[in-house]
């Protein structure tokens, strides 16, 4: 079995992995990061979004393996409870949640979205979490909270875009 | 002192859990020891089963057990159908597990059990089973012609049930009338898709279990389980943890959940089944799938006569817990808000080889909704009135409340001038009514369609009473109890459960209100058997408007037994207190007094209470209502046609509902937002299509079309306000509403935007094949009707 090194919200682990574990399974099953969920086993959903360098995967669309060397951070190492990150805030603040499976996903992809542009439209937000499904929102509060946690994180003395 | 919270948009307690991933889904949940379940799926929509041989994969690695439908057919029992609709109503028994025959693709026939889940599914492959292929029934229409191929040989039909409602002389209605309108609509089926796939874990511990499950439904589910397995009641606990999304589709009992409580009994270990996407959407029950047939009659003037209703309803292979129940419910709905002499509605329930059906939100509703919605519109056309003014004329009007309509319900209240009015000022409706002559006088290739629709539905399931008139197995009352605990804190338990809605926050701030408690000191329990003792569960917009009322109704009892504490302590008289702000005083004497918390720990204490007083400052009540709820409203649609390509582009919505009191507005606009998209996925995106050999080709989310962000527009919200007169609150509940009328809205604006082609349909889901299809199917020789604009975008004529 091949050994991975990887960087997990700011921990290392040094595991032996299955080449065909996924990404997905080996953050809920081998590390216990259940905060990321999977929402459908066709990479549609986007539920299980995390970030790669920076960069949001699908996280059941990466083998563990390709996470070899590399820095993943999940919704769990954004923040926590009174310290959490402007996104996490962002979709508390408008509402932008109801069951709440897609939402560590949808904060994931909204981070990338905002690394390339950090003022989006509304229209690109749409357009930018196309990848990923809500059953609850409508979408509307979701767009609503991107672009405000926009707005919070290009404030001087606000939390950068990467977390 | 404290704020006013009912009415406040307070943000919700549940989110900080949620947007940090500390989440409870049950799938997060395993605990030591745990095995993980498997199971191998039909690929026929119908066969016999001949022969099941698991003794390959009971040696793959890390294999525990495997067993066939055959190894449980003695304790497995059947599926329960909590709604017998009819006496002679046909029920066939429903195995968990198939033991000798399966009627649809994704019915589980055998079952792995290993050390993880990738052991289970890699051994699925060495089970081997012999089937006899038999004939898939998947055409309604077809499957009840004579001669057709039996879903279930031993009933000798493939119908399952008939059921009728007649009110009125509708052969006069129709005889008299000048106008006399036929049409037949389709409401196609639909998978709900939680976003939360289904999951059950079952520890047991000795001869008692717990049962975590993605449920609606813990109370219902731990009955159901018990009457299935003859496990005593007693002896299991149900846990619904976080539960990520439902819309109906929760609110069953799964073969997959008996399964895994027998599991754990035979094995004596934890075991946990969550199910992949694509075996979700084969099993997970689905909604509508309904051929209606409709004959309006009307008077020229546009006040309608009569209705005629002949539907028939899809069950699927075996009915679930309500299956045959849904279309009923539409049953009362088919009037809408409209005024008539007579109904006449008739229901077959058919069986065909395909998944079963059940609730799915709006459940009944929205399918008799889009019914009289598409009629009124094309009542419109044929006379040649605007669709709002023949509304105008036909609905209720705001001094006629309380109004027993021809369905035999009563209306209790409603105002459906002013949120019409109210929708038609934010749409600029006459703005967009002139565009649209524009457009159609310049021959634009992209019309312009206006679409409305006006409606009411009944909510807050249900009158225990009303339940029982139409056979169903249980009553609609609702639980809940407050308990103000020694230090002042305040512990709510609902028998409600909520799954995304954002009831924790809600009842809270209902409690906190009625007690004059900070928020932020109440603390909502719900969705454990062994925490909630009592409860109906979560469906068919009642939390609110039952489980609400219930919640109030113990906050005023917890409030009365204070007041006598209070009145002891101060040494007054209960009449000489008043209470505000959380604090007992006496009238016209503020400086003394006692807050509840004060009076709490009294009653704790128990050293000096009032004779007759049990110590504890805690009481519990149920809620019955004695009439469903009404929310109604007006909501609008302009979509863009594009009569080249068929693609349609919503331009603007516009939804006015009036859901009565509200007690967080956030919440209530998130479900409207939410309830808008499904409707509208319904109308433009989503179907579960099979087919001739009865499979599922929509079995993943890149073949069954959930709407993404980029494909819906902003909403525009807002509300009118006429409080319920059936609860004290004043409150109707929201869950369903913005689903119920959006399809027809978006619809009636597609086929608007249509007219001058001569469309007066196209079939749901309007993909931009079926609206360019549905153009050039009805394109006549001569090109479009008079005064339409002849020939605009007709080139392509190929059918």
């Amino acid at each position: 079995m091949p050994r991975i090194h990887v960087e997990v919200d700011g921990a290392t682990y040094e595991d032996d992995v299955e080449p065909r574990l996924l990404l997905v399974h080996y953050l809920r099953e081998r590390l216990g990061k259940v905060g990321t969920p999977v929402g459908c086993d066709t990479s549609n959903c986007g539920a299980c979004t995390v970030l790669m360098d920076g960069m949001s995967v699908k996280s059941c669309s990466v083998l563990a393996v390709q996470a070899d060397g590399l820095d993943v951070t999940t919704v769990e190492g954004l923040g926590v409870d009174g310290d959490t990150h402007p996104m996490q805030r962002a979709f508390h603040e408008e509402h932008a949640l109801q069951c709440g499976y897609c939402t560590p996903g949808m904060i994931m992809a909204s981070l990338d979205l905002l690394r390339e542009n950090p003022d989006p439209s509304e229209d690109e937000v749409r357009e930018g979490l196309e990848g990923n499904l809500c059953r609850c929102t409508g979408y509307q509060n979701i767009v609503k909270a991107v672009r405000r946690a926009a707005s919070d994180m290009r404030e001087p003395g606000r939390q950068e875009v990467t977390p | 002192m404290t704020v006013q919270e009912v009415g406040t948009p307070r943000k919700r307690s549940e989110d900080a859990r949620l947007i940090t991933g500390r989440t409870r889904w049950t799938d997060n949940m395993t605990p030591a020891g745990t095995l993980h379940v498997a199971f191998l799926r039909s690929p026929f929509a119908h066969a016999r089963i001949t022969g099941v041989d698991t003794a390959p994969a009971k040696e793959r690695p890390g294999v525990v057990a495997v067993f066939s439908g055959q190894d449980f057919a003695a304790e497995q029992g059947s599926l329960p159908c909590a709604w017998v609709v009819t006496e002679d109503m046909k029920h066939p028994a429903h195995p968990p597990m198939a033991v000798d025959e399966v009627r649809y693709v994704g019915e589980p026939v055998a079952c792995v059990v290993a050390r993880d889940k990738a052991a289970a599914i890699d051994a699925l492959e060495e089970i081997d089973v012999d089937y006899e292929p038999l004939s898939a029934v998947v055409d309604m229409e077809a499957a009840i012609a004579d001669g057709a191929d039996l879903v279930h040989e031993d009933l000798g039909t493939n119908k399952s049930y008939t059921w009728v409602f007649e009110n009125g002389d509708l052969d006069a209605a129709m005889r008299d009338a000048p106008v006399v309108l036929e049409r037949r609509y389709v409401q196609q089926r639909l998978i709900p898709t939680a976003m939360e796939p289904r999951s059950v874990l079952c520890v047991p511990e000795g001869d008692e279990f717990t049962l975590y499950s993605a449920t609606q439904i813990p109370h219902i589910l731990r009955l159901m389980l018990a009457t299935v397995t003859e496990i005593p009641e007693h002896r299991i606990r149900v846990v619904a943890p976080d539960v990520g999304g439902g819309f109906g589709s929760k609110l069953q009992v799964y073969g997959e959940e008996v399964l895994a409580l027998l599991l754990a009994r035979r094995l004596g270990r934890p075991v946990k089944w969550t199910e992949t996407r694509s075996e979700g959407n084969m099993t997970v029950h689905h909604g509508r799938d309904q051929i209606q047939r409709l004959t309006l009659a009307a008077e020229r003037d546009g006040r309608i006569r009569g209705l005629k209703v002949e539907l028939l309803a899809d069950m699927g292979a075996y009915l679930m817990l309500v299956t045959p129940g849904i279309p009923l419910l539409g049953a009362f709905m088919f009037n809408g808000i409209y005024k008539m002499d007579a109904l006449s509605f008739t229901c077959t329930g058919v069986f065909t080889t395909k998944t079963p059906t059940d609730a799915y939100r709006g459940a009944g509703r929205p399918e008799a909704t889009y019914a009289i919605e598409r009629m009124m519109d094309e009542l419109a056309d044929e006379l040649g009135i605007d669709p709002i003014e023949v509304r105008r004329r036909n609905w209720i009007a705001h001094d006629e409340f309380p109004y027993e309509t021809i369905a035999g319900l009563t209306y209790d209240t409603g105002n459906y001038e002013a949120a019409t009015d109210k929708a038609l000022e934010l749409f600029q409706y006459d703005k967009l009514r002139a565009e649209q002559a524009d457009r159609r006088e310049r021959r634009d290739p992209v019309q312009l369609g206006i679409g409305v629709s006006t409606f009411t539905e009944m909510c807050g399931l249900a009158p225990s009473r009303v339940l029982g008139s139409l056979s169903y197995g249980a009553g609609g009352w609702e639980h809940a109890s407050v308990r103000v605990l020694p230090s002042g804190k305040v512990e709510v338990v609902t028998g409600s459960s909520p799954h995304g809605q954002g009831h924790a926050t809600a009842w809270a701030q209902i409690a906190a209100d009625r007690l004059g408690v900070p928020f932020e000191d109440v603390k909502v329990l719900h969705g454990d058997t062994a925490i909630s003792p009592k409860g109906m569960d979560t469906y068919g917009s009642r939390s609110l408007a039952v489980g609400g009322v219930a919640l109030f109704s113990a906050c005023e009892k917890v409030v009365d037994k204070a007041r006598k504490v209070a009145a002891h302590l101060l040494e007054a008289s209960e009449q000489d207190l008043e209470f505000s702000g959380g604090r007992f005083s006496v009238r016209g004497v503020q400086e003394e007094g006692k807050t509840i918390q004060e009076v709490a720990l009294a009653a704790f204490a128990a050293h000096d209470l009032p004779d007759g007083i049990e110590p504890s400052l805690d009481s519990d009540a149920t809620f019955d209502p004695e009439n469903f709820s009404f929310p109604h409203g007006t909501h609008l649609c302009a979509a863009e046609v594009d009569t080249e390509t068929g693609m349609v582009k919503l331009r603007k919505y516009v939804a006015v509902d009036d859901v009565g009191k509200v007690v967080n507005p956030l919440i209530v606009e998130g479900q409207v937002h939410g309830g808008l998209a499904q409707g509208i996925a319904q109308a433009l995106y989503e179907e579960a299509v099979y087919d001739a050999d009865g499979n599922l080709t929509t079995t993943t989310m890149a073949d069954y079309l959930v709407p993404s962000a980029a494909d819906l527009p902003t909403f525009t919200t807002d509300r009118t306000e006429t409080p319920a007169t059936s609860n004290p609150m004043g409150v109707k509940g929201v869950g369903e509403a913005g689903t119920i009328a959006s399809t027809p809205a978006v619809v009636n604006a597609i086929v608007d935007a249509l007219r001058p082609y001569g469309v007066h349909d196209v079939p749901m889901p309007c993909t931009p094949e079926r609206v360019w299809r549905a153009m050039r199917a009805e394109e006549k020789p001569a090109a479009a009707e008079p005064g339409a604009g002849g020939g605009l975008g007709s080139a392509g004529g190929d059918q």
